[in-house]
């Protein structure tokens, strides 16, 4: 988000209109939020108030508690993390080369190659669930966390857009440090991928919070404790246990949605910039 | 002709990504469409070739033609309603409004949510007598009504969670584009007298047409993809009202095992995303220019 300061009133509203405008701005913001503060009030309070609002209900973390202990949530913590930070760092290798190759490399075949890469930004691993099913199974891959992240490993949208920064560093740059004796590779290390460090924080945070909350395909492959990613284990927990009420659930998902929350609110222009600029093409 | 240690270098550079999209997006997409003319393999019984059989299937197939039906008037609810949001917002935010930080971070924090996890919020929104709905309009004196047990309205409240989840990630798109927009623009159209309607209307509209149609097209592929919710709040139900293609797909590849009939509606959505594509490159390339 710019720093810079709104633009200045350029036409004549009267404060009625200025009002009406503010009040209707507030009223959605406030609807738009009301899930949330909905679900932070059950979970924070006994269930007995979870749908009694009241100012002096106690406050509890009694919920949070029973959650934790009543699936194995430490499990799917760690494997979201493991599944997050393995699909991230080999999107970030495969996308820099392969963007590399694509924006300073001249040779036949160049534009077919993309053409065939940005396929997947229209045919992406979310719809072929039934082919993509069956090549882990014929690799002996199924219910392993490298079979989640596997079909996400090459990103199109990732290489686009290390593509599109590639092209805007300028060539001089790149001559120099051939003149001094660098090769491709390190050229690409030591010109292109520091110039980049926006870009790639910001396909970070995109990438990292598309696979924190993917949940069709991890449901598919995954089928026991050890592979299930956190949004398979919070369906799998809301969905089973049909005893547990609805203070434990809301508790549940908070829980698992924490962390992004956290650290949307820590880093939100970050975040809100990274989406910008992941966005832009 | 380009130097040969180049061109090789760059193939090798190249070699891990493509094998990989080979392996995962190409592979299975034209697989697929083998396998949409096979049967489904059962034990002892290895697939064959029946034609164009999954597809008789599928024309004859009611539940096939109802997940089609709710998800053209899934995507028709969600995609006009949300991109209308999204640049009322983005105006809001950008404008001097009182407490935009709140009202950015109020539109915005659904996005960063899981959908999996905010569907459990609105499953409890929406419970018969419990349901934060249902105490509102109980207040209000209005009849008890079960949005999600009904199949007239099932499908509207999927949809308006949908519309609640994407308005404020459309509207960081509108947010990036209007800060590129020069103040003087609207500072010119009011010396000339025009109202501040007008001037949305002939110029900010307009400029905003590129993001616009980037955004309609990643709405669109959303409401082909946006499924989880539905996994939650209705599996589909009540009597297939709410059921997706996707989820019909899920359905059917992986709790009926109907590989073959899977693959032939999988064709279906590929054909759908592929119509996209071509309105992509046919109409958006030639109109908007990308850097």
């Amino acid at each position: 988000m710019s720093t810079s300061a709104p633009p200045p009133p350029a036409f004549g509203i009267s404060p009625v209109e200025r009002g009406l405008e503010t009040v209707g701005a507030w009223l959605l913001g406030l609807l738009w939020i009301l899930p949330l503060a909905y679900a932070v009030w059950t979970a924070f309070h006994p269930s007995a108030f979870s749908t009694r609002f009241e100012l002096g209900a106690p406050l509890t973390l009694q919920n949070f508690v029973n959650a934790w202990h009543a699936a194995p949530f430490a499990r799917y913590f760690l494997n979201t993390m493991m599944l997050v930070t393995m699909v991230l760092a080999a999107q970030l290798v495969l996308g820099t080369l392969a963007a590399y190759a694509l924006a300073r490399f001249e040779f036949r075949g160049r534009d077919l190659v993309f053409a065939l890469i940005l396929l997947q930004l229209m045919v992406m691993p979310d719809v072929l669930i039934v082919e993509n099913y069956a090549t882990m199974n014929a690799l002996g891959l199924r219910d392993t966390v490298l079979a989640i992240g596997l079909p996400y490993f090459a990103s199109a949208f990732g290489i686009f857009l290390l593509r599109q920064t590639f092209k805007t560093v300028p060539r001089e740059l790149d001559d120099a440090a051939r003149v001094e004796g660098a090769s491709g590779l390190q050229v690409l290390l030591k010109v292109y991928v520091p110039l980049a460090r926006p870009v790639y924080l910001a396909y970070a945070l995109v990438s990292v919070s598309y696979h924190w909350n993917n949940f069709l395909w991890p449901l598919i492959v995954s089928n026991s404790v050890e592979t299930r990613p956190l949004t398979v284990g919070l369906q799998v927990f809301s969905s089973t246990d049909q005893g547990v009420d609805w203070s434990i659930i809301t508790a549940a998902t908070l829980m698992t949605s924490a962390p992004l929350l956290i650290g949307f609110l820590l880093f939100q222009r970050q975040f809100v910039q990274s989406f910008m600029r992941a966005g832009i093409r | 002709m380009f130097r040969l240690a180049d061109r090789v270098t760059a193939w090798l550079l190249l070699l891990p990504a493509l094998a990989l999209l080979a392996a995962f997006t190409h592979w299975p997409a034209l697989a697929t469409l083998w396998h949409s003319v096979m049967s489904t393999p059962k034990k002892g019984r290895p697939a064959r070739f029946v034609g164009l059989d999954n597809y008789r299937g599928m024309v004859e197939d009611e539940v096939f033609w109802q997940a089609l039906w709710n998800n053209l008037i899934f995507a028709a609810g969600t995609i006009p309603l949300s991109i209308a949001l999204a640049i009322s917002m983005a105006l809001w935010v950008n404008g001097r409004i009182a407490g935009r930080g709140f009202l950015r971070l109020a539109y915005f924090t659904p996005t960063v949510l899981p959908m999996i996890a905010v569907a459990n919020i609105w499953l409890f929104f929406y419970t018969p007598q419990y349901g934060l709905l249902e105490q509102i309009t109980h207040g209000l004196g209005l009849p008890s009504h079960n949005w999600l047990g009904d199949k007239h309205t099932v499908l509207g409240a999927m949809i308006v969670v949908a519309i609640w989840k994407e308005a404020g990630f459309f509207m960081i798109f509108y947010l990036a584009a209007l800060q590129g927009i020069s103040p003087s623009l609207a500072e010119a159209a009011a010396l000339e007298g025009a109202s501040r309607w007008q001037y949305f209307r002939r110029v900010l509209f307009p400029l905003l047409m590129p993001t616009t149609l980037f955004v309609l097209i990643n709405a669109l592929i959303n409401s082909v993809r946006m499924v989880d919710h539905i996994f939650v709040m209705t599996r589909g139900g009540p009597d297939n009202a709410s059921t997706l293609l996707l989820y019909y797909i899920y359905q059917v590849g992986f709790s009926f095992w109907d590989s073959g009939y899977a693959a032939a509606l999988t064709v279906v959505v590929l054909i759908l995303l592929g119509g996209v594509a071509l309105f992509q490159f046919g109409f958006l390339e030639r109109r908007t220019h990308y850097r």
